[in-house]
Order: structure tokens, then C-alpha cells, then sequence
């Protein structure tokens, strides 16, 4: 069918883009962490107390921090052929392993977070364009000018502040209760209130966003002419609307959403140190203080692979949405 | 009894009027040409016979009757009902006035379902058959196509198929062929005409081609600034134009047919432009006329019937 055909066609562009950016990305960041003074040894001998010249020698021999910076990239990058992320110093543990028990939580974070942005915006959004200049319109600007002018952190600690210490409604702290030990509905229902608070926080700044975009598009489309083409089939307004425009408007939605990705990315570093929520932007976080760069190396990565996912799923939404796109 | 008849309907915008008093009708079949050059209310005419003005326009006096019936005075619910169903719409730019994120297919079976109880499966088949109507080749696997697939022509022609679906009795058509080349457009219109002949619409033609007007119409309104000047049966008024606009704007064609070459003879012009007679009293057509007298300028001439036609111009008669 021509709709497979475009998906393949998308998924074909994206393939061949994605290699280079991921080699680019490694490449570079691997070079810039160079530049951060201190290493892995450093810290340990910081943390122990006091080191000997010896053991400062003996703990970089083991790490291969004492290879020439040339030589470090390329066993790097050798491992990583084998899908081989190298061994954390810090955690004496394999960087896959560390990373992959927090990667769920972050996509799980980023993904409702995105969602509820989507979501919302769209809503706030269409209610301000159908009653444009008028009370609703207003009264969401604001709502929405104070979103977008408030960091998520700060929402986010405003939001612990009166809903887990004030209301007592909502937890704080991790993503679920440590030691109750749930499982089936009860387990979900436990991450899903663990997941309210950071999620709202993260996304707070993107609903803003994208209530002033579906606004400015739903309002860009009633003066097109297929607009008037639908009135005259008599069909009912609010069908017009969701059919024949908010379809349109959100091809430009799609385009800004996966533009944001990255940000959304950066965004949930300061949320999940926030929430003390077991993802890859706390972890990375860590691995920075403790100048681990394997760690570091394999969170930026697999940030970008995530990054790259998720613009996948972007771009097919975006070719769902607009035959025009994908047709080669 | 005539299908639509309306009566001195004047639409306000913001600052501007754009139709002042205009009062025409349709008879059932017929083809009457509103014509006029751009600016002069003749979309806005035909938009508000189908309740379909901007936000800020207004129609501030004036009955639109169809079959009867006041149009201006029906609940929006009511309003819809017809819209599609009894009188449909082709916009001028083919290019815009399809959605571009929908099949063709689903666009035309959209107005069949909105007023049939028919099933999704039996309103493909429908559709099917009015890409056929229309004459689009390949009409069962074209169905699926989008908007950007088909060219200016083609996609008119999906316009008129998804106009003609429900079998409306009026069709409005706001310059169905301006964005379309020459030979495209007589395509177009000669199929419009026939689906008249077919399905005994009538057809509210919107035009500023006279060729256009002089093959396919039965009657034409010419409308200057707002104001109905000019209505007569075609034959009558390309043999004899009454109204000095009228009369301007045959002179101003290029003669084809004449015994020299057309570029050889000066093209003739009318001077000045609509915007001459903003803001005076009297004929709006007074400063560009060649006709005009002192009377003129004092009040603004009345639409005098004569016999089968009528002319808003007391020094013609």
C-alpha cells in the first residue's frame, strides 16, 4: 500500500542519517571530556584520602587512562563495535548493564512527559483558537505565558512543595515506594503516582509551547479555502474542525515536537535529580562528579540513540499526518 | 416560481459595504452569469446565498428565498441540511480549496455521508462513480489519491464531483476556471454544463470572462461597486449592452475575429478605476463614464426593468 511505502521510505532516510550523526556525536563528546580537568583516579584517591603515586599509577593502568588519548578512542570505539560499552570504575560494574536499569525509567519519564505536553497543548491550544480574543483565550494566555516564563525545576519544586508536603496527595522521591514490593495493578498504579509529579514538571515548559503553536496554526487554517469547501458539504463545526483543521495544524506541531526532543532530554537531567528519580540524567550526573567517562560515554550515546528513536516516531507521525511528506 | 430569488441584499463589512441592494433570481436549470471585476461583491453575493461570509461581514437587509424559503432567517442546523445537499460550491483556486492531508476519495464521500444513510462500502462505490461522471481516467485506483497527485484540472474536476454528489439543486461556482489554462478550462465548463443538462441544477456562474459568459450562460447580472447595473438574457446583451460599464466592458475585449490582426487595433480601455467614485453621491460608475450628466452625481440610479431585462442607467433608456 502507498502508506507502507512512505513509512519505508521514512524509515529508509532516517537509517542512513542516524549512522554518521552517532559516530559524529561519540567522536566528539569523547574529545570535549578530555578537556574536563581530572579523571577517574583523581577521585577515587579524593574520596580515599590519600593515594601513593603507585596506586594513582596502578588504578590508571587498569582503567587505560594511561594511553595516549588516540589509543583510548579507538578501544573505545572497538568495544563499541561489539556492543561493548567498557567496565564503570565507579560502579565496578558494565556500563550496559548500569545504563540499561535506567534507561526504562528515563523513556518512560521523557515519553509521558511528551505525551502530556502533546496532549495538553493540543487541547489548550484549540480552545484558545476557537475562542480567539475572547475570556477562554485569555485566561489560557496567561496560564500559559506563566508556564512558559517558570524553569521546570522550579515548577517542579513548587509542585512537591504544595501537593507532597503541604496536600500529602502525591510522592516525591523515587519511582516507586522502596520495600512494598507491588506487583500487577497494584505496581503500576504505584509507578503511575510516582510518575505524576516529574512528568508534569518536565513537560510543563513544552505544554506552553505547544498551546501557542496549535493556536497560531488552528487560527493559520480557517481562513484556508478547503475550510469553506467543508462548511459548504454541511458538515457540522466541531467535526470541521477536528477532521479538516487541527489535522493541518499539526504538521508544524510535529515538526517543533521533534526539535525538542533534545531539550526534553536535558530537561529531565534537573527533573530527575529533582525527583530523585532513577533515570540516565541522574546517572549522568553522577558519572560527571565521579569523572567517570565510560559511564558518561555510554549515557550520551545511548541519549542520542534515544534522541534518534524518538525522531523516528516523530517523523512517521509526521508522515501519518502529511501525505505530501515521505513521497519520493 | 423562480429556484433562488433574492432580494435587496446588502452585505456590510467592517467600514465597506460590498453589496448594496442586489436583487436577482434563478430559475430551475438555468445558468445566470454574475459578472464583474474583481472587488465588486460578486463572491460575496454568492457566499451569502449559502451563509458562508467571513466572521466580520454582515448581512444587513435583504431575503435570500430558496424554494421559498429564507435563507437568512433558517437555524444554522437547518442551514447545513441544505448546504451540500441543496445547493453546493466550487471555489475558485483548485489548489486551495481541497485539504491537502485527505484522499480525495474520503473528501467526496464525506458530503455523501453527511446527508445519505448510505455505508461506507456504498459510498466508495459512489464515489467511484462520480470521479466517473466527471470524466477522471482510472477512477477506482485514483480514489485513493491526494490532493498534490492531481493536477489544476483534475482536482476541479473533483470539486465539481464532490458538488454534484447529493444531486444539489443550485450550484454555485465562484470562477471555477480562473486558475486554470485555456484549453482546461472549456474542458471544465463544457462538463459543468453537461452535468447541468443531466441532473436539471441550476448554476449561479461567477465570472469576469465574458467568452466564458457568452458560451455557457442563459442570463447574466452585471454588478459594478457593490450594485446589480445590468441583468439581461444573453443574447440581448452581447447584441445590444445597455449600461456605459456594460457597454466598456465588451468594448474592452480583444477582436479577435476582426479582418486585421487584433494587435494591430488599440485595445480600448475603461479610464479611471472602481475606487474613483469612493465616497460620492450618486452613480458609483459617474466618474468613468462617458455618458454621464450633471444628474448623475445626485442620487444613485434605481434598477429600471424593461421588459425582459433591466439597467440601472436613466440616460441609456
Amino acid at each position: 500500500m502507498r502508506m507502507g511505502r512512505r513509512i519505508a521510505a521514512t524509515l529508509k532516510r532516517t537509517a542512513l542519517h542516524a549512522g554518521p550523526t552517532v559516530l559524529g556525536i561519540i567522536v566528539l563528546d569523547f574529545l570535549f571530556l578530555q578537556l574536563m580537568p581530572g579523571d577517574a583516579a583523581d577521585v577515587i584517591a579524593i574520596e580515599a584520602g590519600a593515594a601513593t603515586a603507585e596506586t594513582m599509577a596502578m588504578l590508571r593502568e587498569r582503567f587505560g587512562l594511561d594511553q595516549p588519548i588516540i589509543t583510548q578512542l579507538g578501544n573505545f570505539l572497538s568495544h563499541l563495535v561489539q556492543l561493548d560499552l567498557g567496565h564503570s570504575a565507579r560502579f565496578n560494574a558494565s556500563v550496559l548493564d548500569i545504563i540499561m536499569t535506567r534507561l526504562p525509567n528515563t523513556v518512560l519519564l521523557m515519553a509521558t512527559a511528551l505525551s502530556l505536553a502533546l496532549l495538553m497543548g493540543i487541547v489548550m491550544g484549540s480552545v484558545m483558537a476557537a475562542w480567539a480574543g475572547k475570556w477562554p483565550d485569555r485566561l489560557l494566555s496567561v496560564v500559559v505565558l506563566l508556564l512558559y516564563s517558570m524553569p521546570g525545576f522550579w515548577v517542579g519544586l513548587m509542585a512537591i512543595v504544595l501537593f507532597s508536603v503541604k496536600l500529602g496527595w502525591l510522592p516525591n522521591d523515587s519511582n516507586m515506594t522502596v520495600g512494598a514490593n507491588y506487583t500487577g495493578l497494584a505496581m503500576i498504579a504505584d509507578r503511575a503516582v510516582h510518575l505524576v509529579l516529574p512528568a508534569l514538571a518536565l513537560a510543563s515548559f513544552f505544554v506552553a509551547v505547544y498551546s501557542r503553536l496549535v493556536r497560531a496554526s488552528m487560527l493559520e487554517v480557517q481562513r484556508q479555502d478547503f475550510m469553506r469547501t467543508a462548511q459548504a458539504k454541511g458538515l457540522h463545526p466541531f467535526f470541521i474542525q477536528l477532521r479538516h483543521a487541527l489535522r493541518n495544524a499539526l504538521i508544524p506541531v510535529t515538526t517543533v515536537a521533534g526539535m525538542h526532543l533534545g531539550n526534553l532530554l536535558g530537561g529531565a537531567v534537573v527533573v530527575e535529580t529533582l525527583f530523585g528519580w532513577p533515570g540516565m540524567g541522574r546517572l549522568a550526573l553522577e558519572a560527571v562528579l565521579a569523572r567517570d567517562f565510560a559511564v558518561l560515554l555510554g549515557v550520551l550515546l545511548l541519549s542520542s540513540l534515544l534522541v534518534i528513536a524518538a525522531n523516528v516516531v516523530i517523523d512517521l507521525l509526521h508522515a501519518w499526518l502529511d501525505p505530501r511528506i515521505g513521497e519520493t | 416560481m423562480s429556484l433562488l430569488a433574492v432580494e435587496g441584499l446588502t452585505v456590510a463589512f467592517p467600514g465597506n459595504i460590498a453589496v448594496r441592494e442586489a436583487s436577482f433570481a434563478i430559475a430551475p436549470g438555468e445558468t445566470l452569469a454574475l459578472v464583474g471585476e474583481s472587488g465588486c461583491g460578486k463572491s460575496v453575493t454568492a457566499f451569502s446565498v449559502m451563509r458562508l461570509l467571513a466572521p466580520n461581514a454582515r448581512v444587513t437587509a435583504g431575503r435570500i428565498l430558496f424554494d421559498g424559503i429564507d435563507l437568512l432567517a433558517m437555524t444554522p442546523a437547518a442551514m447545513r441540511e441544505i448546504r451540500g445537499k441543496q445547493i453546493s460550491l466550487i471555489q475558485q483556486e483548485p489548489m486551495t480549496s481541497l485539504n491537502p492531508v485527505l484522499s480525495i476519495g474520503a473528501q467526496i464521500a464525506e458530503v455523501i455521508r453527511r446527508h445519505e444513510r448510505v455505508t461506507r462500502k456504498a459510498a466508495r462505490a459512489r464515489v467511484v462513480e462520480l470521479l466517473e461522471l466527471v470524466r477522471i481516467p482510472d477512477a477506482a485506483r485514483r480514489i485513493d489519491d491526494y490532493p498534490h497527485n492531481l493536477s489544476g484540472g483534475m482536482r476541479q474536476r473533483v470539486m465539481i464531483a464532490m458538488a454534484v454528489a447529493c444531486g444539489p439543486k443550485l450550484l454555485i461556482a465562484d470562477e471555477p476556471t480562473t486558475a486554470l489554462d485555456v484549453t482546461t478550462q472549456s474542458q471544465v465548463l463544457d462538463l459543468l454544463d453537461d452535468l447541468r443538462r443531466r441532473l436539471g441544477m441550476a448554476v449561479l456562474l461567477i465570472t469576469h470572462d465574458l467568452g466564458v459568459v457568452a458560451q455557457w450562460a442563459d442570463r447574466i447580472c452585471v454588478m459594478y461597486a457593490g450594485r446589480i447595473v445590468e441583468q439581461a438574457a444573453i443574447g440581448a446583451f452581447f447584441t445590444r449592452p445597455m449600461h456605459p460599464y456594460s457597454r466598456g466592458l465588451l468594448g474592452a475585449r480583444v477582436d479577435v475575429g476582426a479582418d486585421e490582426h487584433y494587435s494591430l487595433n488599440r485595445l480600448s480601455e475603461i479610464p479611471g478605476s472602481v475606487g474613483s467614485a469612493a465616497g460620492e453621491a450618486g452613480c458609483a460608475f459617474a466618474p468613468r463614464c462617458p455618458l454621464v450628466v450633471p444628474g448623475c452625481r445626485l442620487a444613485v440610479p434605481p434598477l429600471i426593468a424593461q421588459g425582459e431585462r433591466a439597467v440601472a442607467c436613466p440616460v441609456v433608456i
